[in-house]
């Protein structure tokens, strides 16, 4: 039967068609398929593991970033709290300090009065004898040309200044 | 979709009736002769010197015939001895042997005394040059996935030479890696080469006309090539422990020592193993194509009978056609893979070492065994909290 029998033709062909194929693809074709097939699956591999690391690290960094926050926002209110309790302090001192030098000022200001009136009075003392010295020597003038009734009006009204 | 339908039927309508158009011009005169079905399945799944010209039985494509004669080599176009022809080529007369003849077929030189000697004839016949186109198709194909990968060595190819990728992952990752392992990378260029020779051989072979349609892997001779390279694969790398398996297999002594019984068992295995490679690959190719042919000669076989029988078996017979060659199309793939596969195997026995293998099973058995219990425990699990949430309902 002439199917089942190989023909030599075919044979000496199919080996030598076949041995071209196989030797041009070892050489040009599979290393190089081969290898790049890898390369590009073991760079997959590594995408996808800096992918998880990448994501891991943002959710670390997401948590890091929430505490320094938290922190940040309990130190800002700690601060302010202490910033109030200084400006009260602050006021209060301000407060006290000035009180106690308006006491000051108005105890000098009370002193000063005390002494210009004290003053004013001897001065007022100083006219009011410088009148009635003048008043005097006026009257004592006339009481030296009049008569002595007049002697006695001036004693009289001494007197009665002298009283007041 | 219904439009790509649509073309298909289309397109496998005229490839059948281009079949059946060669099958009736071949007889020109059926009505007065009765067809050989036999004879005509033969020719088509046969070689032949010149290559079928649709629509014209009477012409072929010529092709070089080398034959080697008495220490002289002639060289012809087959047109030369078309039709039963004598070509004379200075003294040397050629002619294709008649039916009666037991060359039948076969281009013999006339010899003086008028006997027909066979010349050792190497002749680009029409499955070698199918043989031809196969290989630049698949080194053209390649070659421009490898030159892809050379330009983009980090991209993925898309289309076509993606599926050519996928292919080439498909059997490298699929068959080779995971049965040869660390081996792989050695046998996996003579593996991969044949898987894409097979398949393209297969499927060119599906194509009617003239790129294709030579039976290629449904001949036997390409089977045989095919198997003895596995055949080499095997036997040339095989390692120690392959060569002591055969010569001093590990078997109560009786059975190897006084009669060497298992070394004959072996080494006869060892034959047995391309031999069936062989057969499989040409045989199922071959029937494929023989199904095929007979569908489209049912036509001609009841035409004979009445212009009736032969509409109704021209319906029933392009169906069955186009429904056998979609499964061929499957069945090109599994045998290219099968083979392969098989090949892989082969070669994978003659490189395991001595505990390897065994360790393997081990392992597979362990697996299993794990893998009882938990599924029992689950699916008792699942019924309970089905129970509970059924009383939960009721409640």
């Amino acid at each position: 039967m002439e199917l089942f029998t190989p023909d030599f033709g075919l044979v000496f062909w199919m080996f030598i068609a076949f041995g071209v194929l196989f030797l041009a693809l070892w050489k040009f074709a599979w290393p190089i398929i081969l290898k790049t097939v890898e390369q590009r699956a073991e760079l997959i591999d590594k995408g996808v593991e800096y992918a998880q690391n990448a994501k891991e690290q943002l959710d670390n960094a997401r948590q890091e970033a929430q505490t320094f926050l938290n922190d940040a926002r309990k130190q800002q209110a700690d601060m302010l709290r202490e910033a109030d309790k200084m400006k009260t302090q602050i006021i209060e001192q301000a407060r006290t300090e000035a009180a106690a030098e308006a006491q000051k000022e108005m105890e000098a200001a009370k002193v000063r009065i005390q002494q210009q009136q004290k003053e004013a009075q001897e001065q007022f003392r100083n006219q009011v004898s410088d009148f009635a010295l003048q008043i005097a020597g006026k009257l004592v003038h006339n009481e030296m040309k009049q008569d002595k009734a007049q002697d006695r009006l001036v004693d009289s009204l001494l007197d009665e200044i002298e009283s007041k | 979709m219904k439009q790509f339908a649509k073309i298909l039927l289309t397109l496998l309508l005229v490839l059948t009736t281009t079949t059946a158009y060669a099958v009736h011009n071949q007889n020109p005169d059926s009505a007065s002769e009765p067809i050989n079905p036999k004879e005509i399945i033969f020719e088509h799944l046969g070689d032949g010197y010149g290559w079928e010209v649709p629509f014209d039985h009477h012409h072929r494509m010529p092709l070089p015939c080398i034959l080697y004669s008495e220490g002289k080599l002639y060289c012809f176009s087959s047109a030369k001895v078309q039709h039963g022809a004598t070509y004379d080529d200075n003294g040397a007369l050629f002619k294709i042997a008649s039916e009666d003849s037991e060359h039948k077929g076969k281009i013999v030189r006339i010899m003086p005394d008028g006997t027909e000697v066979r010349p050792l004839d190497i002749s680009i016949t029409k499955n070698v040059c199918a043989l031809g186109i196969t290989v630049l198709l698949v080194l053209g194909l390649m070659l421009w996935l490898a030159s892809y990968h050379r330009r983009n060595p980090l991209k993925a190819p898309r289309k076509g030479l993606g599926a050519i990728e996928a292919l080439v992952t498909f059997i490298f990752d699929g068959v080779i890696k995971p049965t040869l392992g660390p081996q792989a990378n050695r046998f996996a260029p003579y593996l991969m080469s044949v898987f894409f020779f097979i398949l393209t051989m297969n499927l060119m072979g599906l194509i009617v006309v003239f790129p294709g349609g030579a039976n290629l892997t449904g001949n036997i001779a390409i089977t045989l090539v095919l198997s003895i390279c596995t055949f080499f694969a095997t036997n040339l790398f095989a390692n120690k422990h392959y060569w002591k398996e055969i010569f001093w297999p590990d078997v109560p002594i009786w059975l190897k020592c006084p009669l060497p019984i298992m070394q004959v068992i072996e080494v006869f295995g060892m034959f047995t193993k391309p031999a069936a490679l062989t057969v499989r690959l040409f045989a199922n190719m071959m029937g494929g194509h023989m199904i095929v042919l007979t569908l489209t000669l049912l036509i001609f076989i009841f035409s004979a009978f009445s212009p009736y029988a032969g509409g109704a078996a021209t319906v029933v017979s392009l169906l069955f056609s186009i429904f056998m060659l979609l499964i061929d199309v499957l069945v090109s793939f599994i045998q290219a893979y099968v083979f392969t596969m098989l090949s892989t195997i082969f070669i994978s026995l003659a490189q395991a070492e001595e505990h390897g293998h065994k360790a393997g099973e081990e392992d597979a058995l362990h697996i299993e065994l794990e893998g009882g219990p938990i599924t029992l425990h689950e699916s008792v699990e699942e019924s309970l909290r089905k129970e509970q949430s059924a009383k939960v309902a009721k409640v």
